[in-house]
């Protein structure tokens, strides 16, 4: 059962570029409220604003105007290492990339959020193996990326997602760079992932990958255009 | 993320790309080992200098005087001042220095001969290894009595002994009565090229009416500079002009070399900073390229939580280890070339261990300082940019 307890909230969240004399509204007034609990896709097309969006509810950047709030605590005005403090602590990303380090090994790499966390090296190492342990490479955990799949690095992107205990989980396009097997097996994983009550934020421009989420929420120009279960967004888009 | 972390993290780096590392190190090497080479040399000149002036009595005094118009000092008048001045004064000796033609059945040469009392031996920290020195009688009596230094000995009797031998010095025949022991290495010109006669002969021989040069010897060395100043107020009573007399200690003669000891050490250390700058500048660039190239890295790293004191932390702490390692291959480059010099020289070069903790600090610190702005770089970098690698 979902609980109704809020996680995050977009309000009037608005974020411009400036370009010479253009003005590109990448954000243009997001209202947006996600629940513990929830699975959300986030589509739209190229240039809608999705990573945009991402980065703000990832709190790696803060909206133009508007706010974000998380848990309770107002993110809109937050400094550098405040956020960093909301990343290390909220949240978990995966990227199309992986974005591994190449020169530390799996469990190294998995270990880094905790590593900022302060966590002290015995308990990093076991709590870095249990995520490990959840995407089934734990015997993996000396390897180093290069050795791993395309698929195999995303699931360590995963654990390292997971290894903080963060509140969301927030996937921009995790399956981007993926064949169709592996976003098979990627997807499963953020399903079970849901299953255990993680919060999960997915992006994507690939509709069969939207239908895996419970909720889809449409982008165009920086302003949603849909908002509602997925058996809504199918009766609409059939 | 605490020290031990950022420092694990930063030998991996360095590691990771060995050659760069040497590369960069270079500088810190090379600035390093100099500094050592150098300061383990001078430590070894300085010893071998104040060892030797040691040798010559550090607390003998030195007497030049000569006439001014009929203004002199005279030998009654030297005594009669040792006389009046036992309490600074141990021991007097004139000090004539003369070249003589010397020779034997072997060998003729011109050789240092000089014209001393009995005291001059204990003056000079002078020991024989055999037979006996100039002795009262042979002031007295004005015998041709000699005894030989170690250059003299070698030029004139190589392997063999010299003692109860007869040898010409300026044509007269001189019995050699002592040795004394090598105190300069056996050098042509230096202590040991010396041929020690009675002072009476010598005035005689040079048909000179005036005793130009005294040695003396201080109670003890902190008298010996107060003993000088007596000797000049004096010496200026009785002659006076300045340019006509000389008196100085042995141990002001260490002071001043000490302290050209110490004008070297300053431009030593001169050549060392500048040095240290270059490697600093090297160091820079290479953490200012090490960024550059590691922008998406620093971006992981603060998309996951990493503040930048944490990235701040872990160039600057990469940049001191960088050179905090070159800075200890420069030491020990350095010392053993100090220990092969030492071998190689009679000299006792010894790399120091203050010269050690200095280099190896400011090595670090040179990291710290010249790593900074990279890290700063590195720190402030906004984590979107720096995911996308830009
Ligand atoms: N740093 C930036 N500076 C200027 N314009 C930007 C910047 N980031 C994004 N934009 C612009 O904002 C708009 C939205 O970009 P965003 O990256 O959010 O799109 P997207 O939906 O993620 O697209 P894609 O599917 O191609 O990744 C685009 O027009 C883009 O050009
Ligand atoms: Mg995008």
């Amino acid at each position: 059962m979902k609980s109704k307890e809020v996680l995050i909230e977009l309000k009037e969240v608005c974020k411009y570029y400036q370009i010479g004399d253009e003005e590109v509204r990448a954000n243009d007034g997001i209202n947006l409220t996600i629940c513990k609990g929830e699975f959300v896709a986030i589509i739209g097309k190229s240039g809608s604003g999705k990573s945009t969006t991402m980065n703000i509810i990832g709190a790696l950047d803060v909206p133009t105007s508007g706010e974000y709030w998380i848990q309770g605590t107002n993110v809109s005005h937050m400094k550098d290492d405040e956020l960093a403090t909301i990343r290390n602590k909220m949240v978990g990303f995966i990227f199309q990339q992986y974005y591994l380090l190449s020169k530390l090994n799996v469990i190294e790499n998995v270990e880094l959020p905790l590593l900022y966390a302060g966590v002290d090296s015995v308990n990093r190492k076991e709590r870095a193996m249990q995520a490990l342990k959840e995407v089934g490479l734990e015997e993996k955990w000396n390897k180093f990326p290069k050795q791993l799949s395309g698929g195999q690095q995303q699931r360590v992107s995963i654990a390292r997602a997971l290894a903080g205990n963060p509140s969301l989980i927030l996937a921009d396009e995790p399956t981007g760079a993926l064949d169709s097997k592996t976003t098979k097996d990627v997807l499963g994983f953020l399903k079970k992932l849901h299953d255990k009550g993680n919060t999960i934020v997915l992006i994507t421009h690939d509709q069969s990958v939207a239908l895996q989420a419970e909720r889809i929420v449409n982008l165009m120009d920086g302003k949603i255009i849909f908002d509602g279960d997925v058996e809504e967004y199918k009766s609409q888009n059939q | 993320m605490n020290i031990t972390q950022s420092f694990r993290l930063a030998i991996k780096s360095i590691l990771s790309n060995r050659m760069r590392a040497i590369l960069t190190m270079l500088g810190m090497i090379i600035g390093v080992a100099s500094v050592i080479i150098i300061v383990g040399i001078m430590n070894g000149l300085t010893k071998k200098i104040e060892s030797s002036y040691a040798d010559m009595g550090i607390n003998s005094i030195s007497v030049y005087v000569q006439k001014n118009g009929n203004r002199m000092v005279t030998e009654k008048d030297m005594y009669q001042f040792y006389n009046d001045n036992q309490d600074l004064i141990k021991e007097i000796s004139p000090s004539l220095e003369q070249k003589y033609v010397v020779k034997n059945a072997e060998t003729k040469f011109k050789a240092n001969v000089k014209g001393v009392s009995e005291t001059y031996a204990e003056i000079k920290s002078l020991t024989l290894k055999e037979g006996r020195f100039i002795n009262y009688a042979d002031v007295l009596l004005r015998q041709n009595n000699c005894v030989i230094g170690a250059y003299v000995e070698d030029k004139l009797f190589g392997k063999g002994n010299g003692i109860g031998e007869t040898i010409k010095i300026n044509g007269e025949t001189f019995q050699v009565v002592g040795r004394v022991k090598e105190v300069a290495g056996r050098k042509k010109g230096s202590a040991d090229d010396c041929i020690y006669v009675s002072y009476s002969k010598v005035i005689r021989m040079s048909k000179s009416t005036e005793i130009g040069s005294y040695e003396m010897m201080a109670v003890d060395s902190t008298l010996a500079d107060p003993l000088v100043a007596k000797l000049e107020t004096w010496l200026y009573e009785k002659i006076g002009n300045r340019d006509y007399f000389y008196a100085f200690s042995m141990s002001s003669m260490i002071s001043s070399m000490n302290t050209i000891m110490g004008m070297l050490a300053l431009a030593l250390a001169g050549i060392a900073a500048i040095s240290l700058l270059v490697a600093g500048i090297g160091i820079m660039n290479i953490m200012l390229v090490s960024v550059t190239e590691r922008t998406q890295e620093i971006g992981i790293r603060k998309s996951l939580g990493a503040r930048r004191r944490d990235i701040l932390n872990q160039f600057i702490i990469e940049a001191a280890a960088v050179s905090g390692i070159g800075g200890l291959i420069g030491i020990l480059v350095g010392v053993l070339l100090v220990l092969l010099i030492g071998k190689l020289s009679n000299m006792q070069a010894s790399p120091s261990i203050t010269s050690i903790i200095i280099s190896f600090t400011v090595s670090v610190g040179t990291g710290v300082v010249f790593g900074y702005m990279p890290a700063k770089k590195a720190a402030l970098l906004n984590p979107i940019d720096a995911l996308r690698g830009e």
